[in-house]
């Protein structure tokens, strides 16, 4: 048992649970940023319906980040949540305002316009919220004596703005490519031009992020110099991936662009961690210091490692049953 | 004035989880009776169940909805307001409410896709399993956060360690003493809450002559299940107070308004607690009966709330209010639901107007005894956040200003303001709109407009374009 490193373990664990969060909820986030631009109201149903039996269950996978984390890092817990107290608030505010559209929504006649804004401008709050959290990982926390000591606004800066608008095309761009890959028709076509703009936005967003994030981070910096030996093959595939996604996007292949874009993302999401590794509450904390005590980690660890895997069976199962194309017409409950 | 961040913070919590409570406490009932229904369909198929099952699904849903997004603001409310206690309790908080989300919140989520969309896509055995997975996973759900919440107030298998909790029994800590007594009183609240609820729909439609057959049916099934459930609830809340008093004897002289310990306390039935005379004004009690109850004997002991200093009593008037109002509300359920279960054993419910008047309009009773409850569970727990270990005022954010929380609470207020008065709206409406008829068949389910509501082919007075019998 002591030679086994059960906080490396659990790195692994949050890292993959927040990635999924972020690729599952981030395409239903992205429909929802994307829905004021739809052509028109029939193509909005569609959109609604292509991730209304599912997005409740990508949700979770952001309960399970913030329980995880006040499992395995604490530290992380207490200092986010104190420190992005306004920010926080925001997400949650987008992501109420979001939820309660896909209920409402169908349940309302005249006022179908409100949902849909409530449905949108919810979206769109959450996913920036989403990315100034990042951006405010990066920028670092002032920490004293493992408590925030910090102001309530420190976290919003041009850099978290930056990355909070970095997000949300993000998000949009795997919202489009998902609706190329459920719709048809005219929505689909629409979709297609949505994702070739938004592919580029995401690019220029990729290269900004990685030129200022080493200019004001000397650690950043000289991690990405001091290893470039190898690193270099991150910018580059970065670069061949969306390549290939633009590529397949131009041929209007259906399912590459939505795939590519979800590997895009999980690339951006390793260049962060390699750029922070092995900060958990940047500048001084790493996930070490962060974690629980050993007890915890083993106990939850236990479940977790037999669960998550029922987990993604029974998710697998979901998407598979609504599988295809969404119709007009297939109704809401 | 300056703004205290701890007294927003209490605020705010108890705002938040009040609001996200009444949710579940209508969900999990509902979820069970509506895989009940799915149940007994699948066994026997039969068009009326059906329809009720579609009907309530419907209902389901849109609570589920506003349970799930007010869920999702508790699982970040400890960090946000409550750094300093979450990091110092996390060894034990995070690893439970991790469970709770792997075994219980992916379970309710993925399977209520199913249920509400995948009618038409699965087959009859799948959709059964998804109305049974939901339910299932509901319970799950209330066991782990209550587990949480039990060991605030009799923590067990724990140590304090430089003002970090270490767990040391898991089982003794997740088993902790209160816990048997708070699932099962909150098992029974929500079956009660949901029964009350669907009892009230059916008796309304019944006065009105809408959806005869199925209203009937549903309101069979709940007066029995009541009539069950309602005196069962005031055994397990006996016990529950029991186990109190053991554990918690201060929170009980709160909830009994007893300020001196005394053999053979009183039954104060009515009083004004004043915290600062140390007394209650105005006081009616019956004598002997308090000991009775608290310690099954005339002449035993009951530790007053005088016993401990000031600064380690729980405000008191509002646990004594709150307990006195859930307890009225238990007793009047029992009434309730015994006279319609004789009224149904006579054969004569369906007719007793005042009857089903009285039940229409009982439907918010349920709500208020449930925050009433936790009300007397929580408030009475303070100053302590972890009972007898951690004071609450140790436990707020250290960076938290009072001007941030009081941003937030309003935020809250004004966000949930919204959701709540448009999810009783559109609720409102699904009753309105009542049971889809029986007439139309299966298939045109499928073919339903997208949304059923603002198409009403029913409107909301011409019910007589039912068919006869729906
Ligand atoms: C429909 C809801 C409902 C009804 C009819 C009752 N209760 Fe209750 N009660 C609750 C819903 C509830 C609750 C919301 O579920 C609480 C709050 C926390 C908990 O454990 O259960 C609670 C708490 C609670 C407590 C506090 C336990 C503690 O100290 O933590 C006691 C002593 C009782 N109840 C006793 C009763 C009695 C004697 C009732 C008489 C019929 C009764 N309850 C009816
Ligand atoms: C029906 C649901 C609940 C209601 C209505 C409720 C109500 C309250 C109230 C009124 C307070 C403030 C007490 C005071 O400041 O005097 C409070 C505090 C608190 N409750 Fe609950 N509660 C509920 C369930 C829970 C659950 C399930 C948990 C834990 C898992 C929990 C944890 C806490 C915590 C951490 C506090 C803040 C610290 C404190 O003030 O003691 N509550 N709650
Ligand atoms: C009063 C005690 C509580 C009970 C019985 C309870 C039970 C439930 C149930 C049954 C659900 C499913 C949704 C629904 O039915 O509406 C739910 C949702 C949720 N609850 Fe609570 N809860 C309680 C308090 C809390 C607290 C204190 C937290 C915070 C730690 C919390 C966090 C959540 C979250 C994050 C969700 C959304 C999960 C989803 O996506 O399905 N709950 N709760």
């Amino acid at each position: 048992m002591e030679n086994i490193d059960l906080t490396m373990i659990w790195v692994v664990i949050i890292g993959i649970g927040i990635f999924m969060y972020v690729l599952m909820d981030g395409f239903d986030l992205g429909v929802g940023i994307l829905f004021p631009f739809a052509p028109d109201d029939e193509s909005r149903d569609l959109m609604m319906n292509s991730v209304a039996p599912v997005w409740d269950g990508n949700e979770t996978w952001l309960i399970l980040g913030g329980a995880g984390l006040l499992a395995a890092f604490p530290l992380i817990y207490s200092v986010f949540l104190s420190a992005l107290y306004i920010g926080v608030f925001l997400l949650l505010a987008g992501l109420i305002f979001r939820g309660i559209a896909f209920e409402f929504r169908f349940k309302s006649g005249k006022s179908k316009h409100w949902w849909d804004k409530s449905f949108s401008i919810g979206s769109t709050v959450a996913a920036f919220a989403q990315g100034a959290v990042i951006g405010a990982y990066i920028q670092g926390f002032e920490v004293v004596d493992m408590k925030y000591v910090g102001g309530a606004f420190d976290w919003l800066t041009p850099f978290t703005v930056m990355t909070g608008l970095g997000v949300v095309t993000g998000y949009a761009l795997l919202g489009a490519t998902w609706t190329v890959l459920k719709t048809e028709g005219r929505t689909r076509d629409w979709a297609f031009r949505m994702s070739e703009r938004l592919l580029l936005g995401v690019f220029g967003f990729f290269i900004i992020v990685s030129l200022w994030t080493p200019l004001t981070k000397p650690f950043v910096y000289n991690r990405w110099l001091g290893n470039a030996d190898w690193l270099w093959i991150f910018p580059l595939l970065t670069a061949v991936v969306s390549l290939w996604v633009w590529r397949a996007i131009r041929l209007r292949h259906e399912a590459v662009p939505f795939m590519g874009s979800m590997i895009l993302f999980a690339m951006f999401y390793l260049g962060i961690l390699i750029s922070m590794w092995p900060y958990a509450v940047p500048p001084d904390y790493t996930f070490w210091d962060a974690a629980s005590d050993p007890g915890s980690q083993l106990f939850l660890l236990i479940g977790v490692l037999f669960l998550i895997p029922v987990i993604l069976g029974y998710t697998a199962f979901n998407y598979w049953v609504f599988r295809g194309k969404v119709t007009p017409g297939a109704g809401y409950h | 004035m300056e703004l205290d961040p701890l007294l927003l913070s209490r605020i705010q919590f108890a705002f938040v989880v009040s609001f996200h409570a009444i949710f579940p406490v209508f969900t999990i009932g509902l979820a069970a009776y509506i895989a009940v229904l799915e149940a007994l369909n699948y066994h026997r198929p039969d068009p009326v169940r059906e329809k009720l099952s579609h009907f309530w699904i419907k209902i389901f849903a849109l609570v589920f909805g506003m349970g799930v997004v007010s869920g999702i603001v508790m699982a970040f409310q400890f960090g946000t307001n409550w750094s300093n206690f979450s990091y110092a309790a996390s060894n034990f908080m995070g690893p439970v409410l991790s469970y709770e989300v792997v075994t219980a919140f992916f379970l309710e989520a993925t399977f209520l896709g199913i249920l509400l969309f995948g009618r038409d896509r699965v087959p009859r055995g799948v959709h059964l399993l998804a109305a049974c997975m939901v339910a299932l996973g509901t319970f799950i759900s209330s066991f782990w956060i209550l587990s949480a919440n039990s060991w605030f107030h009799t923590p067990a298998g724990v140590e304090l360690v430089d003002g970090h909790f270490q767990v040391t029994s898991w089982l003794q800590a997740i088993f902790n003493p209160s816990l048997p007594y708070r699932f099962a009183h909150m098992a029974l609240a929500s079956f009660i809450t949901g029964g009350f609820v669907v009892a009230a729909v059916s008796s309304w439609y019944l006065l009105r002559g809408r959806n005869r057959r199925s209203s009937r049916m549903a309101l069979k099934m709940t007066v029995i299940m009541l009539a069950v459930a309602t005196p069962l609830q005031l055994v397990v809340g006996d016990m529950h107070g029991l186990n109190t008093l053991e554990h918690q004897p201060i929170k009980v002289a709160a909830m009994e308004g007893h300020w001196e310990t005394k053999k053979g306390a009183p039954l104060v039935l009515f009083g004004l607690p004043d915290g600062s005379a140390e007394e209650n004004h105005f006081e009616i009690a019956i004598p002997y009966l308090g000991s009775l109850i608290l310690t099954h004997s005339l002449d035993g002991e009951v530790q007053g709330l005088k016993s401990v200093p000031a600064e380690d009593r729980p405000p008191v008037a509002v646990v004594f209010w709150s307990f006195r109002i859930m307890v009225a509300i238990g007793v009047l359920f029992i009434l309730l639901s015994w006279t319609s279960l004789v009224q149904m054993l006579r054969g004569k419910l369906f007719e007793s107007r005042r009857l089903l008047k009285a039940l229409s309009w009982a439907y918010p009773l349920p709500f208020v005894a449930v925050i009433a409850g936790w009300f007397v569970t929580e408030i009475g727990r303070q100053p302590w956040v972890v009972y007898g270990m951690m004071r609450v005022s140790e436990a707020v954010t250290p960076s938290l200003s009072g001007g941030m929380a009081l941003a937030t609470l309003v935020g809250y207020i004004a966000v949930y303001a919204v959701v709540f008065g448009a999810g009783v709206y559109y609720m409102r409406r699904v009753i309105l709109d009542g049971l889809d008829p029986i007439g139309e068949s299966r298939e045109s389910d499928s073919a339903r407009p997208k949304r059923p509501l603002s198409a009403l082919n029913t409107g909301f007075d011409d019910d007589n374009a039912q068919p006869a019998g729906s």
